[in-house]
């Protein structure tokens, strides 16, 4: 190519009105979290250590816990052997696990470099944050394999519906979303990684334990009954279990409160990543 | 990957501006952090086609130049164009025209360096047809064809940063924002990576503007430069017309302590805590 020739191709002009280079919102944010969510494929590809390390455990979740309490028989569950009722839960929260630690990522990307060269590209921030939430979607995805493979050694009667499978993980990408958009959302408040770390400790295990990921809410105390009902975790469990192991679910409605929480989280974390980028 | 000469880089795009509008323009511009003025009434002209150095030391206020220039940081007070366009008012056009390589090194290291490049392909919309062949020659154009392949934990400093040249390079930018390129570099690697830069200029007419606080990287490979001391501009001028002012024998570390009252090395503050705790961990990085 001869020198002085442009190489890059023409992507318009800079007198394009802003609503027509951006008129198609839904496609910009579509191409944008396909294109994050490529480079976290990509990195699991070339390192599967976390992939391994991460499976560890939920699986003793499913074999120490699941096993042992199989055999109390003090959960009711309607029917359902515990570890039936118990995987769906610990896929849920495998994925909040990875999810609720995310914004630790985006800080050590601001603390590179990366996070500013990411917003001086052509990307509105909530397209950023989508891209992100998708991608930590895409890591809980190893999480679904592992759990589902493990739950079926251990005899947990699984649906066979690619469709129910599929559903299914969809609704952990949904989920692990909205929780790496509350973790993004507390560390462009908290604005360091320690501190990050600390409040993610602090609410993990209330997240988990106020949800119905081991046990049905109906056996919560009051106050934990109202905390489960505004946790997102309990609505993705329950739709896990609807559509994994065929147990009475509100999936559609499980779904609908996931996508609002993932909406309200890209929204907060948006409104706080220029601040975590200064900061 | 297609086959391109190295060296040849890839041109800014061709886009309906008036020839005469100035790269960057900034008028009166203040930024404070509390009760630290960062940049304090800037002015400031950069020419389409020009390398213009932002030479300072450690909190001088280039690199939050460059933040509300590149739209990282709002544009509270004064005002900040981009050819001709408001980075405040207009911050998503304003970027389709930047390449923009920060003061760190921020190539993923868990990726290959064509998977580096790829991302802002696809970041900055090139067509799905396109995108090889353009991660090719801005991979070609910093010459780096040979390690597209391999991942970036093993790349060297000067490979990393020429890395992110290419990245910065696949939009077809008008204006390259590099701040402090080659900080932490070995002499070799600093070399490399103004060579390139040198070549993208000459090759394309891109403009470049550049923070350091070598001087003789300013010296030698700026066509102008800002003199900047405690958030404003104390001289501006080509090194010649700078150095000419003072004297026949002058160099550019006297006409900064001339200007400035101090040498780059006697920044009162030492700067910003991030800014130097930035510089130490991308040296860190560089061994």
């Amino acid at each position: 190519m001869p020198s002085g020739a442009p190489a890059a191709p023409p992507a318009g002009s800079v007198s394009r009105p802003v609503r027509a280079a951006w008129g198609a919102q839904p496609a910009i944010l579509g191409r944008r979290a396909a294109a994050l969510c490529l480079v976290e494929l990509q990195k699991m590809a070339h390192d599967r250590t976390e992939i391994y390390t991460r499976a560890i455990q939920p699986l003793l979740w499913l074999v120490i816990f699941g096993e042992t309490f199989s055999r109390i028989h003090a959960i009711p569950t309607g029917g359902k052997p515990y570890l039936d009722y118990l995987a769906p839960g610990i896929l849920a929260q495998s994925a909040l696990f990875i999810a609720i630690f995310y914004g630790i990522q985006i800080i050590w990307e601001r603390d590179a470099g990366v996070l500013a060269k990411l917003m001086v590209t052509p990307t509105p921030r909530p397209a950023l944050i989508l891209g992100k939430s998708f991608a930590a979607g895409v890591r809980a995805l190893a999480q679904v394999v592992v759990v589902l493979v493990a739950s079926a050694i251990l005899g947990v009667s699984l649906t066979a519906n690619p469709l129910r499978i599929a559903a299914a993980a969809l609704i952990v990408v949904l989920g692990a979303g909205f929780f790496s958009t509350l973790s993004m959302t507390i560390a462009g408040l908290a604005l360091s990684r320690d501190r990050l770390m600390g409040i993610g400790q602090a609410i993990t295990m209330p997240l988990f334990f106020a949800s119905n990921a081991l046990y049905p809410v109906k056996v919560m105390p009051g106050w934990v009954q109202a905390v489960s009902k505004v946790n997102p975790l309990s609505y993705q469990v329950d739709a896990l279990r609807g559509l994994l192991v065929g147990t009475p679910a509100h999936v559609g409605e499980d779904f609908g409160v996931v996508v609002l929480a993932l909406a309200v989280g890209v929204a907060a974390a948006s409104a706080l990543l220029g601040r975590l980028a200064r900061g | 990957m297609t086959s391109r000469s190295e060296g040849a880089p890839p041109g800014p795009q061709s886009r309906d501006l008036p020839a005469e509008t100035p790269a960057v323009a900034c008028h009166g511009l203040t930024h404070r952090f509390g009760d630290h003025v960062a940049v304090d009434n800037l002015d400031l002209e950069v020419r389409p086609g020009e390398v213009f150095g932002l030479l300072g030391p450690n909190g001088a206020g280039k690199t939050t130049t460059i933040r509300i220039l590149t739209t990282l940081l709002p544009c509270a007070r004064g005002a900040a164009e981009v050819f001709g366009l408001d980075v405040a008012a207009r911050p998503l056009e304003v970027r389709r025209l930047l390449g923009y390589v920060p003061q760190q090194l921020s190539a993923d290291a868990n990726l290959t360096g064509w998977e580096n490049v790829m991302l802002y392909t696809r970041l900055y919309d090139v067509p799905r047809r396109q995108r090889r062949q353009v991660a090719g020659e801005a991979l070609a154009a910093m010459g780096l064809t040979g390690a597209a392949d391999r991942i970036v934990r093993g790349y060297s400093g000067g490979m990393i940063r020429r890395l992110e040249l290419a990245q910065a390079l696949v939009s077809g930018p008008r204006l390259l924002v590099l701040d402090e390129p080659t900080i932490g570099l070995d002499p070799i690697g600093r070399s490399e990576v103004w060579q390139r830069v040198d070549a993208l200029r000459r090759d394309s007419g891109m403009t470049v503007l550049v923070t350091t606080h070598y001087m003789d990287e300013a010296d030698q490979l700026c066509d102008r430069l800002a003199l900047m001391h405690q958030g404003s501009v104390r001289a501006v001028g080509s090194p010649a017309e700078l150095k000419a002012a003072l004297g026949p024998d002058a160099t550019l570390e006297g006409v900064f302590r001339h200007f400035a009252g101090g040498g780059l090395g006697d920044d009162d503050g030492g700067g910003e805590y991030r800014a130097v705790r930035s510089t130490r961990r991308t040296a860190g990085r560089l061994g």
